[in-house]
């Protein structure tokens, strides 16, 4: 068990660790993507700052009022949702009847200017974020040694992501996101008030960036430009998994994520680039994406 | 015939304040000014058509009266109320269904969730045994995927998920519409029940033989307007009207 294929067991089994943390961000992102992609029509470009604002309000909760990581769990998630839903009730809510492109357009715009500010007050340097002191630490499993706020991660937003799909694909309000995705109007003819289904989404889609960027404060450190680092392959992600597909996000956030961690041992000098290769791939032989419905 | 029109029997006279009550219904699509003042009443547990060719306005005019067409002006009174600026959510609250042409099936969604999507909007809708019992096959393949039901079940589906919510007004778009004959029976059969149970249905038909054995009075619509109404007792008796209006 000391050698597989040649590489050192705990060389392989660190990267596919490192590949599956990578994976649950890519995949709690592009399934925040996915589902305001649904039904807003709309790919956020704001989702990276997003995702760093999630980071940063954790930090502003720990220093500036001593709440800790668990609160900063329950509450940048509200906080950052909520800003969300008001770009979205003031300023995107408006380009619905336009091209797409304009809505593009504008939460590019919106997350530039995110960037802009959090750089002026905080600097680029970044800023640390220790994890609790109950996920700290670590188990020696033998052939690797396992952090526990890794494994703490890759579990949690397993589960977050297994309930995101349960309540879209089991509950009620996610049946009316499901058919109004189809058909808004005629979901709205039939009395749901699709306008606040679309805030509440995108708030939610919003708030999903925010929690993991809480779940990356402690492994990444806090600083204005971990948004945009991550965002691009998490866009290649979606593109690849398939625009709007819930499950296909999950699963090709995860897939993806290993894919990264064994081109790492295997050869290193493409891992930065296996992504947007499959994506190429993806895109000449199914363009609708892997789980995509063409 | 701006004289001619004047004289028409437009409204029924039935004494009783209609419960739908359509007057000059203007609608446009872009530029393109589709309904030119539309005028019709719907009394409490009617059946009414709409007929006329293709293009006349008949959808558009189930499209206007739900809040669905962008631009339109007039007035459509309905229960005392006006909703002629009325979002459709709030127009389906009020107490109006609609059943469009494409039948509007959600494809991710399956034949039960299709069923129990649009929410209650009033109490004294029909129970889901009732929906059962007037169509059963819904019930056999409650977890198919909607639009993997034949033509005439994703039509009794889109029929009778709008028959829970409370609404009493239906607004049926073309419900008999590239369906099998016996299947077409059926359809009658189901709207003649509705009526039976209290339902206020306004239903656009191409086929007037159909319309015939469901409805209690037809009006019939060319270029936008409403340039006739028929009562079903003196149908027979209008055929060449009729017939030179459809062009059947």
């Amino acid at each position: 068990m000391d050698e597989i294929f040649g590489i050192p067991a705990p060389l392989l089994f660190g990267q596919l660790l490192l590949g599956l943390i990578n994976g649950a961000f890519y995949a709690m992102l592009s399934l925040g993507l996915a589902v305001i992609f649904g039904l807003l029509n709309i790919i956020n470009f704001t989702h990276g700052a997003q995702f760093m604002m999630g980071a940063f309000v954790a930090w502003m909760l720990l220093n500036w009022l001593g709440l800790g990581y668990w609160w900063a769990l329950l509450l940048a998630p509200l906080i950052v949702g909520l800003s969300g839903v008001i770009i979205e009730r003031t300023m995107i809510s408006r380009l619905y009847k336009l091209d797409h492109l304009y809505g593009l357009l504008l939460t590019f715009g919106i997350g530039l200017i995110i960037e802009g500010v959090f750089r002026n007050y905080f600097g680029s340097s970044g800023l640390p974020y220790r994890p609790p002191a109950e996920l700290q630490g670590g188990w020696d499993l033998g052939f690797m040694f396992m952090p526990v706020y890794r494994f703490w991660v890759v579990v949690f937003s397993l589960v977050v992501c297994l309930a995101t799909w349960l309540m879209i694909e089991k509950t009620r309000l996610g049946a009316y996101l499901r058919a109004a995705t189809e058909n808004a109007a005629l979901v709205q003819a039939f009395g749901v008030n699709v306008p606040r289904l679309i805030t509440l989404t995108y708030g939610f889609g919003v708030a999903l960036a925010a929690l993991a960027g809480v779940l990356a404060a402690p492994i990444y450190s806090v600083n204005p430009q971990m948004g945009t680092n991550l965002i691009i392959i998490v866009f290649a992600v979606v593109v690849i998994g398939g625009m709007g597909s819930i499950l296909g996000s999950v699963l090709t956030g995860f897939g993806l994520g290993v894919v990264e961690g064994l081109t790492r041992v295997f050869w290193p000098e493409a891992s930065a680039t296996v992504i947007f290769v499959i994506m190429a791939i993806v895109l000449v032989t199914r363009p609708a994406g892997l789980f995509g419905r063409a | 015939m701006a004289d001619a029109l004047a004289d028409l029997p437009i409204a029924a006279q039935e004494g009783a304040s209609p419960l739908l009550a359509v007057r000059g219904l203007e609608a446009w699509y872009g530029e393109s000014h589709v309904l030119h003042g539309v005028t019709l009443d719907v009394h409490e547990g009617e059946v009414v058509t709409l007929l006329g060719r293709n293009g006349a306005g008949k959808t558009t005019t189930l499209r206007s009266i739900m809040g669905l067409v962008p631009k339109r002006s007039g007035s459509v009174h309905y229960a005392g109320r006006e909703l002629i600026g009325a979002r459709s959510d709030a127009i389906a609250r009020a107490g109006i269904a609609y059943c469009p042409e494409e039948r509007g099936i959600f494809a991710s969604l399956d034949v039960t969730e299709n069923l129990m999507l649009p929410p209650v909007v009033r109490p004294g809708g029909l129970p889901l045994e009732t929906i059962y019992e007037l169509f059963p096959n819904l019930k056999e393949r409650a977890r198919s995927q909607g639009t993997k039901l034949s033509g005439g079940e994703q039509q009794m589906l889109a029929i009778a998920r709008i028959l829970r919510t409370g609404a009493k007004l239906l607004l049926l778009d073309e419900p008999s519409e590239g369906l099998a004959p016996v299947i077409v029976q059926q359809i009658g059969r189901t709207i003649r029940e509705l009526k039976q149970r209290g339902f206020t249905v306004l239903l656009v038909e191409q086929n007037f033989r159909f319309a015939q054995t469901v409805a209690d009075r037809h009006y019939v619509m060319e270029h936008g307007k409403v340039v006739d109404m028929v009562r079903n007792e003196d149908l027979n008796a209008s055929m060449d009207r009729l017939h030179e209006y459809l062009g059947v």
